[in-house]
């Protein structure tokens, strides 16, 4: 056998493994429900695309054209007048205080003026504070209203002169994406990756079989690509899980190139196994590794564009969001997958993933060469 | 003669600035038991990393079964067998996985074989599917022991083995290591124990990092130049009372109905002894000086040229 590296050694340590992921039966139910689980979870819960959103109606004249759009409405699925006579100011007030979502303003002039055939107008006033509550809703309106006038009026083609103004209120921009799916791919590999391999390399620390496993031919590099092999394996299964749901249960668009995600994934995914096994080599105990796994995994969370959008944040947060690998992978997972970008596209986000990859491994490299004295 | 299977000289090691070894030099014999005693925290461990490749000394050089352990901790890692002092093999395997696993990590060339004559040797075949953290303590000491021989090493350091583990377990294992060196297994074994000690076919005391003793157990007390008396009688309570800080008498301690008095200057602890001995109504003898006593002794005084 080689002084350095044996593949022997090496398969040695990855059936021990393995052996051992498969007998901690908690953890290893853990490993493949909670992504599972997450993902119904979070992606049941967390809906950018609400329905039956509360709704004021401003309509002074309830004509027929009237009662047709307010149906019309209705029938999209995304509004539900909570007060169908509102007043102008108790509708801004409910809006306001965010009990109702839209205003729907019908103007009192609005039947007469489709009769005659002028411009009629419709104001819709949105709370885009949440910018993904709205744009459903809104986005669906300007064929609502086109087809149930042309039932109503009984005419042809498509010349109606109706329009209808959207006030995306308290933010106009309206950025939203359909994001929640491709982001929780990055979001549960983190979770489980990092802290997995960070507590399986402690408690080799915290049970004492670390020095048996130094006092024996194996060499760090063995040792570490023994560890990090097996739960490589487990992000490929979570993975699968994941993108498997994603298109089965939540009907996610999928545009872009399966190849450049599962690539992203990989270096993503080797990335976070190795920073597991840095974090092992600094903390003592599996508590503690799970303590820095969470240090790491909030902020993370939180700056990478995964809860809020990343382009809100202020330029110092921006350049914090930019230290998270999953800031990289949410990038590219989301432009991929709802873009349709190609390769070239996302490949400077894959470059800061590799990036990352590597001088973690260098930096887990050295420390554990340091931990062997 | 051969040259010796450990020689260590000035070993070095320090942690946080503090010297855990301390100019260590220490020579054992190609197939001889040498015992490695001291108080806890005393550096056994330390120095036993040191000679088995999983430290780096800071300063100090020395030669393991011919291996440099600067430059050749790899080959002495291949024909060393390290028992450490907690049981260190994977608790949530069986005991032939955990065979396995050590075979693979050595690249025994017959694994398999290897792997199940062991478990006969142990007579542990019926339970060899048995989870390693399921035995007790005695069963985990043999297992580890097993675990370390497999690979058929030169050398075998064990850590303070048999802590936690009943006396006839102990035994057995004794006669185990006993085995192995008449087999031309060179064993290094440290402990407190004093009667696993007299097991030994050469002791050394350690304390505070500095080597003070050194030698066959006769030789050690015989070194420590001390003398004991016991004294016998129906009022030792009262006797002990009176020694303690008479002069010549550096320790007591009572044995059951007897008290066992030592000190360095044989003269005059006779006659502390003697005239304490006639004051209570005591008898006082000679005694042999036990290898306990020179412990003591040799404890005592490294906590006084450490302060």
């Amino acid at each position: 056998m080689s002084r350095y590296f044996s593949f022997g050694r090496l398969w040695v340590l990855l059936v021990k493994e393995v052996i051992q992921m498969r007998r901690d039966r908690i953890t290893f139910a853990m490993m493949l429900g909670m992504p599972l689980l997450q993902l119904i979870l979070f992606g049941f819960a967390i809906n950018t695309d609400p329905k039956a959103l509360p709704a004021a109606l401003v309509a002074p004249t309830q004509d027929r054209f009237t009662r047709a759009m307010v149906s019309a409405l209705e029938m999209t699925g995304y509004y539900r007048f909570i007060l169908p006579d509102a007043t102008a100011e108790g509708a801004e007030e409910l809006i306001a205080r965010g009990d109702v979502a839209f205003v729907v303003t019908v103007p009192s002039d609005f039947g007469r003026r489709i009769e005659r055939g002028d411009n009629a107008q419709i104001l819709i006033e949105a709370d885009a504070t949440d910018p993904s509550v709205a744009s459903g809703a809104i986005s669906t309106l300007q064929t609502v209203a086109s087809s149930a006038l042309t039932r109503e009026t009984g005419a042809t083609g498509s010349s109606l002169p109706v329009e209808i103004v959207v006030h995306r209120r308290y933010n106009p921009e309206g950025i939203t994406q359909y994001n929640i799916v491709p982001g929780l791919l990055g979001v549960i590999l983190q979770m489980t990756m990092v802290m997995m391999t960070s507590m399986a390399l402690t408690r080799e620390n915290e049970r004492g079989t670390m020095e048996n496993l130094l006092a024996m031919p194996a060499t760090p590099l063995e040792i570490m690509l023994g560890k990090i092999l097996p739960y490589l394996g487990v992000g490929g299964v979570q993975v699968a899980v994941v993108l498997a749901s994603a298109k089965v249960i939540f009907n996610v668009p999928f545009v872009g190139p399966l190849v450049v995600v599962l690539a992203g994934v990989f270096v993503f995914v080797l990335a976070l196994v190795i920073l597991g096994y840095l974090i092992s080599t600094v903390a003592r105990t599996q508590m503690q590794a799970m303590q820095l796994t969470f240090f790491f995994f909030l902020p993370s969370m939180l700056l990478s564009g995964f809860m809020f959008p990343y382009r809100g944040m202020p330029a110092w947060a921006q350049v914090l969001g930019e230290i998270f690998p999953l800031t990289h992978f949410l990038r590219l997972s989301r432009s991929v997958m709802l873009k349709g970008a190609g390769f070239s596209t996302v490949s400077g986000s894959f470059l800061a993933l590799i990036v990352f990859a590597l001088a973690l491994a260098l930096l887990a490299l050295r420390r554990f060469r340091k931990t062997l004295d | 003669m051969t040259a010796p299977a450990i020689e260590v000289s000035n070993l070095t090691k320090q942690f946080g600035g503090k010297a855990v070894v301390n100019n260590v030099t220490l020579s054992v014999r190609k197939g001889e038991i040498m015992g490695f005693l001291g108080p806890n925290g005393s550096g056994k461990t330390t120095t036993i990393r040191l000679m088995c490749g999983l430290l780096e000394p800071d300063s100090g050089e020395g030669r393991v079964l011919g291996h440099d352990i600067r430059t050749e901790r790899g080959a002495i890692k291949r024909k060393v067998g390290y028992m450490t002092q907690k049981f260190s093999f994977y608790e949530d395997l069986t005991i032939k996985e955990n065979l396995d696993f050590v075979a693979g990590l050595y690249g025994l060339p017959k694994r398999r074989e290897a792997v199940r004559e062991t478990l006969e040797d142990l007579g542990l075949t019926s339970r060899k599917d048995q989870l390693a953290g399921s035995l007790s303590g005695g069963w985990k000491q043999r297992l580890a022991l097993a675990a370390c021989v497999m690979h058929k090493p030169d050398l075998l350091m064990l850590d303070e083995p048999t802590a936690g583990v009943d006396p006839k377990a102990r035994r057995e294992f004794w006669d185990e290591i006993h085995a192995l060196a008449h087999g031309g297994l060179t064993v290094l074994v440290s402990t407190h124990y004093m009667d696993e000690a007299e097991r030994c076919h050469r002791i050394s005391y350690i304390s505070y990092g500095h080597l003070i003793a050194t030698g066959t157990v006769a030789e050690v007390v015989h070194n420590a130049g001390l003398t004991t008396m016991i004294i016998t009688g129906p009022n030792t309570g009262e006797a002990e009372k009176r020694l303690r800080g008479a002069d010549g008498v550096d320790q007591i301690a009572p044995f059951g109905a007897t008290l066992h008095v030592v000190g360095r200057d044989g003269d005059r602890l006779r006659a502390a002894a003697t005239r304490v001995a006639g004051e209570t109504g005591n008898v006082v003898n000679p005694a042999e000086t036990s290898l306990e006593d020179v412990f003591i002794q040799l404890m005592s005084a490294a906590t006084d040229n450490m302060q």
